[in-house]
């Protein structure tokens, strides 16, 4: 698949050209060290395309996703800046993305935001001025019209050239409306979109069929989500407390045969197994790992899922 | 309505702390209907507080007085004779309404409030009430499947549901519904996907409490002698 290029983004690139995508996840800090971004950022490069930087994540404060996508910059890597809904209204949301651009920036992840309710201050008084799919519009229109949502005008070469992502989650409930969600952020303007942790490879299969059905794999670009699992206690723990993922029983089966000293290998190779999938699935672009806490295995899994070498665009 | 409940009872007791005589002024308004401030919890309360004081071997005077509503000056009005039995506490068991509008007409004396302010909301089942409006001032509830997602979505998501909904529930609790898995299933089920797929605009919350504090002036209710 080709498409017209609107963004510097490297991911953009690699995507447009047709290859298969690879994105990968950093989580900053939780506290004012540069040096930490940068010995992360060791593990990923080369190995992905493009690599989310987390903003705030499940409500713990950490460093500024902005700030950590810039040190992953200098550090070689691209950064896909994520932005939440929940700690900044439009004015503070407009201003961010246009200092992003300006700091060189190409891509954005609309989210949300997990509820503070889960962070480290859930005292704190949360905004939502505007939801994750009016973002991908406020930002689309600052790319493609010139404007800010009050109407301001954008000089041409002050206008965010921006490749802008959101998030989808196949197995979150109701089963039947997740991809009607899907194509509401096709239709306010996203141009690639990344996956919750898969493991329900059926309901995936289901989810992406429908996708393709509905024409929204050619208006956006679907990466898949890849989490390997570390052993059976994580299996079990995000088949029963994380909201919004299913883990079928045969992985939890599966983990159980081999002895603990053996789950991450077993855990890993599940999932080359189905990253093979991936590639051949109709509707799939790419795959985003994230390998959370976990960044030194990914030069090893990226080599295992024959996903090397990385594209040079 | 709006919904309230009786602050715990040590804050109320910190409140008179060394006082001798206090009143405790009950609504007849919302407070009344989710049992929280009426006449009936004003005696409840009078008496919780003159067992304590008893208990403790304190003196203790409790009076007791329930206003029609205490979010009108006319029936604020009607303490007027109490205020002059010197008080050395009012405890107002409205919402915040009441005992600021108490404040404000006897400005000498100390006021307090008996009560948290919950929300606007109905009842589920008796005794049991929950959040439905969060008085945005620009009620959009026909184009949800007449259900508020500003309110009752953990994030009033306008697009929702989120990642985070599940069986039917909030991701911040098993006890929250997800509104949205509601509105989506109803969606589903009168077979509407077509209109609801485009992306609800951007809100604008000029009128709600982001505005500033709000006012509503209707000229043809004014009483010119009422205006100062």
């Amino acid at each position: 698949m080709t498409r017209e290029i609107k963004t510097n983004s490297r991911l953009e690139k690699v995507l447009a050209s047709g290859a298969f995508g690879v994105t990968g996840e950093l989580g900053p800090p939780r506290h004012a060290a540069a040096h930490e971004v940068a010995e992360k950022a060791k593990h990923l490069l080369g190995n992905v395309d493009s690599v989310n930087i987390t903003d705030n994540q499940t409500a713990v404060v950490r460093m500024s996703s902005l700030a950590a996508g810039i040190l992953a910059q200098k550090e070689g890597l691209e950064a896909n800046m994520q932005m939440v809904c929940r700690d900044r209204n439009r004015i503070a949301m407009q201003s961010d993305l246009m200092g992003a651009y300006a700091l060189g920036i190409n891509n954005i992840l609309c989210l949300s935001g997990d509820h503070q309710k889960f962070g480290d201050h859930p005292q704190s008084k949360n905004v939502f001025d505007i939801d994750s799919i009016n973002l991908i519009q406020a930002i689309k229109m600052m790319r493609d019209e010139g404007r800010l949502l009050s109407g301001q005008e954008l000089p041409p070469e002050g206008r965010p050239k921006l490749f802008i992502g959101a998030a989808y989650n196949p197995f979150a409930d109701p089963e039947d409306y997740r991809v009607h969600r899907v194509a509401k952020k096709v239709a306010a303007g996203v141009d690639f979109l990344q996956s919750q942790c898969i493991y329900d490879m059926d309901r995936f299969r289901r989810f992406m069929a429908q996708a393709v059905d509905m024409g929204l794999t050619e208006k956006a670009y679907f990466l898949a989500g890849v989490t390997p699992l570390k052993n059976l206690g994580m299996a079990r723990y995000m088949k029963n407390n994380v909201p919004g993922i299913t883990v079928p029983d045969s992985y939890i089966e599966r983990l159980k045969g081999v002895p603990k000293d053996k789950q991450a290998e077993e855990g890993m190779k599940m999932a080359c197994e189905q990253i093979e999938e991936f590639k051949e699935m109709k509707g799939v672009a790419g795959v985003h790992l994230m390998l959370i806490e976990w960044e030194h295995m990914v030069p090893q899994f990226v080599k295992d899922a024959k996903l090397l070498p990385r594209p040079k665009v | 309505m709006i919904i309230a409940e009786r602050k715990p009872i040590d804050e109320i007791k910190g409140f008179i702390e060394g006082k001798k005589k206090v009143l405790l002024v009950g609504c007849r308004g919302c407070v009344t209907v989710c049992n929280a401030g009426g006449t009936k919890e004003v005696g409840i309360l009078a008496s919780l507080l003159r067992l304590d004081a008893q208990k403790d071997g304190r003196e203790l005077t409790v009076d007791e007085f329930t206003l029609e509503r205490q979010c009108d000056p006319e029936y604020i009005e009607e303490l007027l004779e109490h205020v002059e039995k010197k008080y050395e506490a009012i405890l107002s068991m409205a919402c915040s309404v009441g005992p600021q509008f108490i404040s404000r007409r006897y400005p000498r004396e100390k006021v307090y409030p008996s009560l948290n302010t919950c929300f606007i909301g109905g009842a589920l089942a008796h005794g049991i009430w929950a959040e439905h409006c969060q008085a945005c001032g620009n009620c959009v509830i026909h184009n949800f499947g007449g259900m508020c997602p500003i309110s009752r979505c953990s994030k009033s998501l306008l697009n929702g549901p989120c990642g985070g909904s599940a069986g039917g529930v909030c991701e911040i609790s098993k006890e929250v519904e997800c509104i949205w898995h509601l509105i989506a299933s109803k969606v589903m089920e009168e077979k509407r996907l077509d209109d609801f797929t485009p992306v609800q605009p951007i809100k604008d919350w000029t009128s709600s409490r982001d505005g500033g504090p709000r006012k509503i002036v209707r000229e043809e209710l004014v009483k010119e002698e009422m205006v100062k």
